[in-house]
């Protein structure tokens, strides 16, 4: 493909028009003007090539010289991505801000500037997983090289090569010198993949395994599947970005992808600060080391915004391929879709519901839909992409067209509820408004206890009961329940306060294994079943309620994770003997 | 504003003008988003800056409106520069216009630079983490809404209700744990307030002896709406130069936001483009986001620029695009409540609503006081729940409820006319938490569900609890109704 060139006639904030630009196709890499900014063509018209920028245009002229590279935008994959906070269209940003040698010299984004993607001069030690002779597929495993301390890295035959090796270079390299030859033909360890572009699989599982995140009210009601998808809409001060770090803290995946999609800078600097010092839970490595950040906050260029959505999921199916767990925490989606409907404005086009263009939906489902749990190309290893997309609703009105679309893609659907955030319910994912349609309930069941789904139901149904009685207590007073109902309405209030509250802040509570959960959900139901009972032969439920033992019910969330067991026995055995004797 | 010009060319091209706009015709070599000179037909002088390069046409918004432009005899001079702003340290003391010029009758200032006023986005691994506490002297904002340093923190507000006074007492009285005194400086920018409140905030800034570290910039409501889309960049601007280049810590007042989102509604609408919600532009979310991610600390550099933003809702909605969306930007709000006004509660902070996204970094051991967070969630509690029942009163009467609500409807009420109320007295951070462990005092400690029971045990040794009869007699409630 020979590079053409062409010259702007419009300038309009991140859209800029350019003609002569024969040869371009629709998504091509094109650079404009004197400081080559880059952009895409995205819309091609008789003589005209419309192109989105992913820099600031300020101070570009009509008859500035664009160049078409001849390439879409793509990604670099290899090893290096760990770790590393990179701007929408992959550009690594802590290099960026090195001025005369000092780390931060050059606080301030500035234009035009190249930096490779992964580092060039860095050498990897490559071990080779074939010899020469072998016969090679997409995808088989070629080497691994350690990338950090607790993730190998799996060096794969790329998707369209296939072949006989014929030389290979086991020992330290960088990521662009060759360390196998197929067919003679060259393969270094880095790729390019371009980000629109799904990456190709063997085939897609089903999602019957749930990602364990470590949060009550997420694993026991509304647990997601490995390679699932879930929305977290909600207004702003509701929890989007603590519950989206907690996700990223905690879920037991193998990599974690963060993409910062037009939210607030300071944010970073909270992942930035706490990573490198917060351990994985699996591994006990750095969290940093499983992390990779893509961070167009609001004020970095809109078009951008809209191609870090696609940056991150690329990357996420790069370490798919090699057979790993992979979260993707999109914060957030509505952001992303505004970027969509600011371009799309700027092209003049016929909006849609609320000023978003019309293929809104369609953009959003190709989104949701590179998740899923997958048999990799060329091996028998298995790996997912999971994905998180936070909605931030205007108003917190739950019926815009962003929140809606998303509710009819994901399959699970955590509503962040501002009357609960309001009353420091955390995390504010509401009860009854949110819903899991996947059915792990087979999973759980012969993994952590064979009654897991029968308590769950139990516990969805009473807080079902205790919200009916609530609207009743609000009208006419706490008096009117009856005994039993008086029961159901305080044992709502424990199953709020004492199991779905947890603090993301706490060092024993943020992260609550399975085991703890299921034995203080089990705790609660027993709580439930002998005050009842107790009740039904005449015993006084606020009487009942103002037990000590309840007061250690509210604590069970300190239990260190080793005692529960113990603990849990223990309780159970007070909770009995106390309500006995009342 | 100056503007360095080396190849200034001059067009007579003026093809149409509307609302704001002038259009441009036969143009070439335009630059996206410099910043012109127009020249009216009676020889005065404007601002203007190029909105879109479409071929031979540009489209450019004059700051100073564009009424007595005409078709045939007006100039446009373009010099292909962006919007600068000459900045030094001669500018604090002193008070400018919307656009920069001085406009205090003293002298040009001397400037040491000359810096975009659009900024440039400040790379997000650059960033430093605020985590320092500021105190304001307001319990509501210190004890459940701490401030950090580099934080951005919105005050929604609502017309008629005193949103400019606190934001004055803030910026007299704001200090940082005692130092730091000297290398605190206040940026205010007025977008389209009355001269009422311009002089009512530069005699509180007086009065308090503030005025030699304070730099003004001043678009007043009858001044050109459309300047109003510069001023809060030009005061940012000022406000880098001094964090960044001098090393202070600033402190920048942008108020009334609202006015600011009218005029870009208005360009918008005079470019017929696609109105978003309630006639805003889709591209308000960035627009604002350009002007509030331009508060943080840096990585190696010793200041900070820290923004109080003040709005009025229209209508007291909330939901409004304009506080909505600047919600979703910055780190919190302090929401004012026209219900606490009414009841003479000063300042009418309402408490549940309000939030400081940062505060958790700033609080506790080391920086404010060990217990701080727990003390503060546990207020919150108490409260909602006494706000709920009071809703329920209104409806069974006192009379039905139990005596644990009936203490926690009392506390409700003393929460309001005690630690909210202070009215124009200044509470260090030890008074007001020493407040809140008074206000829970009526309390057994079971019930302080949300404290470590090691921390009331501390507490309540250091400071035996008075009777819940003698709460409301408490030393330090001088400043209460």
């Amino acid at each position: 493909m020979s590079a053409t060139s062409g010259s702007t006639v419009r300038v309009a904030g991140p859209v800029v028009v350019a003609t002569g630009l024969d040869e371009a196709r629709l998504y091509s890499l094109v650079r404009v003007g004197k400081r080559r900014l880059i952009g895409e063509v995205i819309r091609l018209d008789g003589e005209d090539a419309v192109i989105q920028v992913y820099e600031e245009t300020s101070g570009l002229q009509t008859g500035s010289v664009v160049e078409d590279t001849g390439v879409p935008l793509q990604v670099e994959l290899g090893p290096g991505l760990l770790g590393q906070v990179f701007d929408g269209i992959q550009r690594p940003l802590p290099p960026l801000a090195i001025k005369d040698g000092r780390p931060f010299g050059e606080p301030f984004i500035r234009r035009g500037v190249e930096i490779p993607a992964l580092p060039r001069d860095r050498r990897w030690d490559f071990a080779p997983a074939v010899a020469v002779g072998d016969i090679v597929e997409p995808g088989a495993l070629l080497g691994t090289v350690p990338e950090t301390a607790i993730l190998e890295h799996r060096i794969l035959v790329p998707p369209r090569m296939r072949g006989t090796v014929t030389q290979v270079q086991a020992g330290e390299a960088t990521i662009d010198q060759p360390v196998v030859w197929i067919d003679d033909q060259p393969v270094p360890m880095m790729r390019r993949w371009p980000v629109r572009e799904r990456r190709p699989i063997a085939r897609r599982l089903d999602p019957d395994q749930p990602l364990i995140t470590g949060q009550r009210v997420i694993d026991t009601l509304f647990p997601v599947a490995r390679g699932g998808t879930t929305t977290i809409p909600g207004g702003f001060g509701t929890g989007k970005t603590v519950q989206e770090q907690s996700l990223a803290r905690w879920a037991a995946a193998d990599v974690i992808v963060y993409i910062g999609c037009g939210e607030r800078g300071n944010e970073l600097t909270d992942v930035l600060k706490e990573f490198p010092e917060l351990s994985d839970p699996r591994t006990g490595g750095p969290l940093m080391e499983r992390t990779i950040l893509i961070a167009n906050t609001s004020n970095m260029p809109v078009a951008a915004r809209e191609a870090s959505i696609y940056t991150g999921m690329t990357i996420a199916e790069y370490y798919r391929d090699q057979g790993y767990d992979v979260l993707v925490l999109a914060d957030s989606t509505s952001r992303w879709a505004e970027a969509l409907r600011e371009v799309s404005g700027r092209l003049e086009e016929m909006p849609g519901e609320e000023g978003f263009p019309a293929y809104l939906p369609s953009r959003l489902a190709e989104f949701y839909e590179r998740a899923g749990a997958v048999r990799c190309l060329g091996g028998d290893r298995e790996g997912s992409v999971t994905v998180v997309g936070a909605v931030s609703p205007p108003g917190a009105d739950f019926s815009e067209p962003v929140t809606q679309y998303s509710m009819r893609l994901a399959g699970v659907f955590w509503a962040l509820d501002t009357d609960l955030a309001r009353r420091r319910h955390f995390p504010a994912i509401h009860w009854t408004r949110s819903f899991t349609l996947y059915d792990l309930g087979a999973w759980f069941g012969q993994h952590v206890a064979i009654d897991w789904e029968r308590q769950r139901r139990w516990a969805l149904e009473l807080l079902q009961q205790e919200e009916q009685l609530q609207s009743v207590v609000q009208l006419m007073g706490a008096d009117v329940l009856a005994p039993t109902e008086r029961i159901v309405f305080l044992i709502g209030r424990m199953l709020r306060e004492d199991f779905l509250q947890q603090s993301a802040f706490d060092v024993v509570d943020a992260c609550c294994s399975l085991d703890k959960q299921y034995e203080m959900m089990r705790i609660i139901r027993l709580a439930h079943e002998t005050t009842q009972r107790a009740v039904q032969e005449g015993a006084e439920p606020d009487l009942l309620m103002s037990l000590p033992v309840f007061a250690d019910v509210a604590r069970m969330r300190n239990w260190p994770p080793e005692e529960v067991a113990a603990r849990a026995r223990e309780l159970e055995t007070r909770l009995i003997e106390e309500v006995e004797a009342v | 504003m100056t503007t360095p010009r080396l190849d200034v060319v001059e067009f007579r091209t003026v093809e149409y003008v509307s609302g704001p706009l002038v259009f441009l015709e036969g143009v070439h070599g335009v630059h996206y988003d410099e910043t012109v000179e127009i020249v009216a037909p009676d020889g005065g002088l404007r601002r203007g800056q190029v909105l879109e390069v479409n071929r031979g046409r540009a489209v450019i918004e004059v700051f100073a409106g564009t009424r007595g432009l005409d078709v045939a005899a007006t100039r446009v001079r373009l010099g292909g520069d962006a919007a600068r702003l000459g900045v030094g340290l001669g500018m604090l003391g002193r008070m400018f216009d919307g656009s920069g010029n001085a406009a205090d009758g003293g002298p040009p200032t001397m400037p040491e630079a000359f810096w975009e006023v659009n900024g440039l986005a400040m790379n997000p691994a650059a960033r430093d983490h605020p985590a320092e506490f500021i105190q304001t002297g307001v319990s509501a904002i210190d004890g459940l809404n701490t401030l950090v340093r580099g934080q951005k923190l919105p005050i929604f507000s609502g017309f008629g209700l005193p949103a400019a006074a606190l934001a004055a007492q803030i910026a007299a009285r704001a200090h940082v744990g005692g130092a730091g005194e000297e290398g605190f400086v206040v940026v205010f920018a007025a977008l389209g307030i009355t001269h009422r409140e311009a002089s009512f905030f530069r005699r509180f800034i007086e009065d308090s002896g503030a005025l030699g570290r304070t730099v003004m910039f001043l678009n007043l409501a009858d001044d050109p709406t459309i300047e109003r889309l510069l001023t809060p960049r030009v005061a940012l601007t000022a406000a880098e130069f001094l964090a960044f280049e001098k090393g202070l810590h600033v402190l920048v007042i942008l108020t009334d936001m609202t006015n600011y989102c009218e005029a870009l509604r208005e360009v918008s609408t005079a470019r017929e483009e696609t109105p978003g919600r309630r006639g805003y532009p889709g591209y308000m979310y960035t627009d604002l986001a350009s002007i509030y991610e331009r508060a943080g600390r840096i990585r190696d550099h010793v200041g900070s620029v820290t923004q109080l933003v003040i709005l009025s809702m229209p209508d007291d909605d909330i939901t409004h695009p304009i506080p909505d969306l600047t919600g979703y930007i910055t780190e919190g709000q302090i929401v004012l409540s026209r219900e606490l006004h009414r009841k003479g509660v000063e300042p009418p902070i309402d408490v549940l609503p309000s939030l400081s996204r940062l505060m958790n970094a700033g609080i506790g051991a080391g920086k404010t006081r060990p217990e701080h967070r727990e003390v503060a969630d546990q207020l919150y509690s108490f409260y909602a729940e006494g706000r709920d029942l009071r809703r329920l009163v209104a409806i069974i009467g006192e009379a039905a409820l139990s005596a644990s609500d009936r203490r926690l409807l009392a506390f409700a009420d003393e929460f309001e006319t005690r630690f909210i109320h202070q009215g124009v007295t200044s509470r260090s951070l030890e008074e007001t938490l020493d407040l809140a462990w008074h206000l829970l005092a009526p309390f057994a400690a079971a019930d302080l569900k949300r404290i470590h029971p090691e921390t009331i045990a501390v507490h309540r040794q250091e400071t035996p609890s008075p009777q819940p009869g003698l709460v409301s007699g408490a030393p330090d409630a001088a400043g209460a109704a």
